[in-house]
């Protein structure tokens, strides 16, 4: 561990504890608390990885995941970023975006063909001749992209967790320490939020060594620590800001939904690469990243440093190096009349040399830097003629910053660009946010403390709706930290602006000349700013050279908005469990008891059929017979039921059904079709009437709520009188249907059940098994049949002693599909299957529930009146032969007319009674009226006779609503 | 995800809204074009639109004038003020 320094004040690892792991092949140790790349360089391996289009090496640039220079791939994870990836023991680690080895990438020379691979050549190279197309995409797949996906993995549930608290402070440096402590002491519940595994920011790296910061530090930190207000979210990043301040905080173990009433964003900011002839050069990096891996990890970075800075925190860097026992070489200042501080001061006063307005020409070295030329800086580029070379084998880079605004602006927060500090500074930020510390513009100790006071007092203030007076520029620092203009050209290139994408400083002046010299066009041009790290190292250089190029200024340059995520989030801590509810009807266990399959009606789970699914074709004929020649029952609980009440009932049922409802016979009931505006068919059910100001509605399982909704909406929009109520939930109801119903239910309900006191479509109030209870006489299935509405709990003491009265009849419980064939047998529409969102009653088959002339309102009438004029298609019955063994017909299937398609199936079914498919197609006009045969197209591509004919199919002339009478007369 | 104010029980998240749309009343007597454009056509440009939610918790109506630009709610509306009658 050569590279190992003696140990530091504020490191984050434990020396006690060792940890191995190999890289490439090669068995090598670090300390628990390193991260991946701290233990690489500690064990001397500068070159972490190759970059992206060229491969060219690459080691530490800010080691603070601004950057993807060092992505690793292990077993079960890739683009691990190393550089804020803890080290965990016995990982194996490579290189992600090499061929062959990191060390002899094999594509390592495609950086000499750089000149043929300009800004933009995909999009123009790779599209001619079009049939070499899918070669080229081959190849570029190859070369494109990073890390491999492990198609073998393990899933990983991460859980989901929801918070809420007063105010959210994003960034637990100085000021947002400050912050969280100033609003926690004024009794705001806080969350404080910090990506890395320490609190303290740049108080414990860049003022590691600073004495004035030392008493500040622990008491910040005990404070923040021990206050009872304040809740810490270490290794935690705030990946969005969404809208009423909803925040996912990322951790190791998942997320965290957190909804907070205010935000402080203590965000900092993130520093700037230098842009000059290999400036990725593995060996040059931020002074910040040096910092951080001395302060943090005890790693030097370096024997022998130059500084290249344009602001006071170069010079702080450069006595960190100093303090850790690297040579200082040089300091080398962009400006030549700097006003400096102490730490330039005491540069000085060491005897470094310091090369005032004077900049890098060029970095050199194969795959580790060796020496920089330093040549004049005039402020807009280098003076190549006199050169002078410094050995070393590191260069720091401490130009500028640029704020970690991207929550700010997700916020909708307005900013723009501060001349005196170079750079972009919040401007009107929307209610709510706040902002304080770097990413304001406060950078001194002082000022930083004071701006998160201040931040701290205004988000206060907001939420108790108080005024505060403190303007968010007060503690602005007054001279620059950023240099305008870090930028050197050089003829060779290989300058680089963005690390990720290889982006040079040609390639976006081509961009631009090109034409794509807008900041959204030259970006998705040139892709600056689009590659893993999202341009945290590189937009603002970005925005800087488009700017010049333009001649214009920064603001109207323009940036843009760095979507959330802000750091990459798996997908495991973002998927969810399907989690929804699940209702259940009061009969539901004794289905489940009794072999039914159960299937998916909505939020319900109804019986498909009662047997094993091997048997399942023969249980739903046997289900289907049953009711034909005997008795069935089936669970019907999760029918919507409405009870309508009040002196407006009958009006507003007029208002929103189709038929006339206030002309129901007390005691009655009738088909209750709904339709919406345009005239399309949304749902159907009946309507009863239980007393003069007082009915009761079903609809559909799957539009229950939805019609709810609508009676409830038009109660409101009329103004009515009425009251209504869901009964839904509270009454369960089974329909108890075949021919010898009548004879079972009147042993045990005191309804009188005979035919004069109660006919066909009628509704009855009475007991049974003690319990209040509904009996409405339904034709769905086609057979004399009761439906039985009674209380949740009482239902299933019904339903046992309807099973157990009716052994005597061999009663079969039966299912969903067996209605299906029986309500197709007579006919009957199912709205969702055999009409969809265009179908209008017409269509449909039911002019007859469409009183035009008799009702002057209902909802959909003048769009009917329209339709029925211009009607087009028809649902139609059809048939096929008897004995037929073809390939199967199944819904939605084509009809053919022609070559062209005339119609679908809409329903198909083994009719029992009939022997024989039947089914349902909708046909368009006029074959539904004229066609003698229609073919269907079925999976296999061939064509199907079969002969319409006219529903319904069984029982045309309802007789077997009275068959038990007949038959005993 | 976002909050609303249900007028009844104060902040609640949206998904326990139903957005039923602006608050529209059918043309009566009309010719057929005007009746069109009602089923079919809908104010889509950013404005202050009065528009009808459904807290379905608490099953309760209510009208707001929104600002759909800005998210604003600028008035609880009685429901009233937007009643309307229909041919009898």
């Amino acid at each position: 561990m050569t590279y190992r320094l003696d140990q530091q004040p504020l490191e984050w690892i434990d020396r006690g504890r060792t940890v191995t792991f190999r890289f490439e092949g090669k068995s090598l140790s670090g300390f628990a608390g390193d991260s991946i790349s701290s233990a690489l360089m500690a064990s001397g391996h500068s070159l972490l990885g190759r970059s992206f289009k060229y491969h060219r090496p690459r080691g530490a640039l800010t080691l603070a995941n601004h950057d993807v220079n060092a992505l690793f791939q292990s077993a079960d994870a890739t683009n691990i970023r190393g550089d804020v990836e803890p080290l965990t023991e016995g990982i194996e680690l490579h290189a992600c975006n090499v061929n062959g080895s990191l060390e002899n990438d094999r594509d390592r020379f495609i950086g000499l063909f750089a000149r043929f691979m300009p800004v933009g050549f995909y999009y123009k190279v790779f599209h001619r001749p079009k049939k070499l197309f899918p070669f080229w995409e081959r190849k570029i797949r190859e070369k494109a992209g990073l890390g491999r996906v492990n198609t073998d993995w393990t899933e990983q549930r991460t859980p989901k967790r929801y918070d809420y608290c007063e105010l959210l402070v994003v960034g637990a440096g100085a000021s947002g320490m400050q912050a969280a402590l100033t609003a926690a002491e004024a009794g705001a519940d806080v969350v404080l939020v910090d990506e890395n595994p320490h609190i303290g920011g740049s108080l414990d790296y860049q003022l590691a060594n600073e004495p004035a910061a030392t008493g500040v530090r622990a008491a910040l930190k005990d404070k923040v620590r021990n206050h009872a207000n304040i809740r810490l979210f270490e290794q935690h990043y705030a990946a969005g800001w969404y809208t009423d301040h909803y925040i996912p905080l990322v951790g190791p173990k998942g997320i965290t939904k957190l909804r907070a009433e205010g935000m402080i964003c203590a965000t900092g900011v993130m520093e700037q690469t230098a842009v000059f002839r290999n400036n990725d050069l593995p060996g040059v990096m931020m002074a910040s990243a040096a910092q951080r891996l001395i302060s943090r990890y005890a790693v030097s970075p370096g024997h022998r440093a130059v500084v290249l800075c344009a602001n006071d925190e170069g010079y702080r860097a450069a006595l960190d190096l100093m303090e850790a026992g690297i040579e200082l070489a040089a300091v080398v200042d962009l400006e030549s009349t700097p006003q400096r501080g102490s730490w330039a001061q005491q540069v000085t006063d060491k005897g470094v040399p310091v090369y005032r307005g004077c900049g890098i020409y060029a970095a050199q070295g194969s795959r580790h830097l060796q020496s920089v030329q330093v040549a004049a800086f005039n402020g807009k580029d280098c003076d190549p003629s006199e050169l002078t070379a410094i050995d070393c084998d590191l260069l720091l880079m401490s130009v500028g910053w640029a704020p970690a605004s991207q929550l700010l602006y997700q916020a909708k927060g307005k900013l723009g660009y501060d001349d005196t500090l170079q750079q972009i500074l919040p401007r009107e930020l929307p209610a709510g946010i706040h902002a304080c510390g770097r990413v304001n513009g406060a950078f001194t100790l002082e000022q930083r403390l004071a701006d998160g006071k201040r931040a701290a007092r205004a988000a206060l203030a907001e939420l108790r709706g108080e005024f505060h007076a403190e303007s968010q520029t007060l503690h602005r620092d007054r001279q620059a930290h950023s240099h305008p203009w870090p930028i050197v050209s050089h003829p060779a290139g290989k300058n680089f602006v963005d690390m990720d994408e290889d982006l040079q400083l040609k390639d976006l002046v081509n961009a631009a000349k090109e034409g794509f010299d807008n900041i959204e066009l030259i970006k998705r041009f040139s892709t600056i700013g689009m590659g893993p790290s999202q341009g945290k190292h590189s937009n603002m250089n970005g925005i800087r050279i488009l700017a010049a190029i333009r001649g214009q200024s920064i603001d109207k340059t323009g940036s843009t908005t760095a979507r959330p995520m802000f750091h990459p989030v798996p997908v495991s801590a973002l998927a969810g469990r399907r989690f929804r509810p699940e209702r259940r009807t009061p009969m539901q266990e004794w289905h489940e008891a009794h072999g039914a399959r159960m299937m998916e009606a909505g939020h319900w789970q109804r019986p498909e059929y009662y047997g094993q699914p091997e048997e399942r074709e023969q249980a739903i004929l046997r289900e289907a017979q049953a009711v034909r020649s005997r008795l069935g029952l089936i669970d019907v609980s999760t029918l919507g039921k409405i009870e309508v009440l009040g002196p407006d009932a009958a009006r507003l049922l007029d208002a929103v059904y189709t038929m006339k409802m206030s002309t129901i016979r007390q005691g009655m009931t009738r088909y209750a079709l709904l339709v919406e505006d345009s005239g399309v068919i949304i749902d159907d059910g009946i309507a009863a009437r239980l007393g003069e100001d007082r009915f009761y509605v079903s609809a559909t399982t799957s539009h229950a709520a939805a019609t709810f909704r609508i009676l409830s909406q038009t109660v409101m929009d009329l103004g009515l009188d009425v009251r209504l109520v869901n009964l839904t939930d509270s009454l369960a109801a089974m329909n108890l249907a075949g021919p010898l119903s009548r004879e079972l239910l009147k042993t045990l309900t005191d309804v009188d059940l005979s035919e004069e006191s109660f006919p066909y479509l009628g509704i009855r109030e009475g007991t049974m098994c003690g319990a209040k209870v509904r009996l409405i006489r339904v034709g769905f299935v086609g057979e004399l049949g009761y439906e039985i509405h009674a209380p949740a709990h009482k239902a299933m003491e019904i339903w046992h002693t309807l099973m157990r009265a009716g052994a005597r009849y061999n009663i079969r419980p039966f299912g969903v599909e067996a209605q299906r064939i029986l309500r197709l047998e007579k006919g009957h529409v199912i709205v969702g299957q055999d009409t969809d969102g265009l179908t209008n009653p017409f269509e449909a088959n039911m002019p007859w529930a469409i009183p035009l002339k008799s009702k002057p309102w209902f909802t959909g009438k003048p769009s009917l009146v329209v339709l029925k004029e211009r009607c087009q298609r028809r649902l139609t019955g059809f048939m096929l032969p008897q004995g037929y063994s073809g390939e199967r017909i199944k819904e939605c299937h084509l009809v053919i007319k022609d070559g062209d398609i005339a119609g679908r199936v809409t329903s198909i079914a083994y009719s029992p009674a009939l022997g024989r498919y039947i089914g349902l197609a909708m046909l368009d006009l006029p074959l539904a009226n004229e066609a003698k045969t229609l073919h269907v197209r079925v999976d296999s591509g061939s064509l199907v006779a079969m002969s319409p004919c006219k529903t319904p199919f069984y029982d045309a002339d309802g007789k077997r609503q009275t068959a038990d009478l007949t038959e005993v007369a | 995800m976002k909050l609303l104010d249900c007028p009844l029980i104060g902040r609640r998240p949206i998904s326990e809204f139903d957005y039923v749309g602006e608050v529209r009343k059918p043309p009566v007597d009309c010719d057929t074009a005007t009746w069109a454009a009602f089923v079919f056509n809908r104010q889509g440009a950013p404005s202050v639109l009065r528009e009808r939610w459904y807290h379905r918790p608490t099953g309760y109506w209510f009208i707001l004038d929104r600002d759909t630009l800005t998210d604003e709610v600028k008035a609880i509306v009685d429901a009233r003020e937007v009643r309307y009658d229909i041919p009898a």
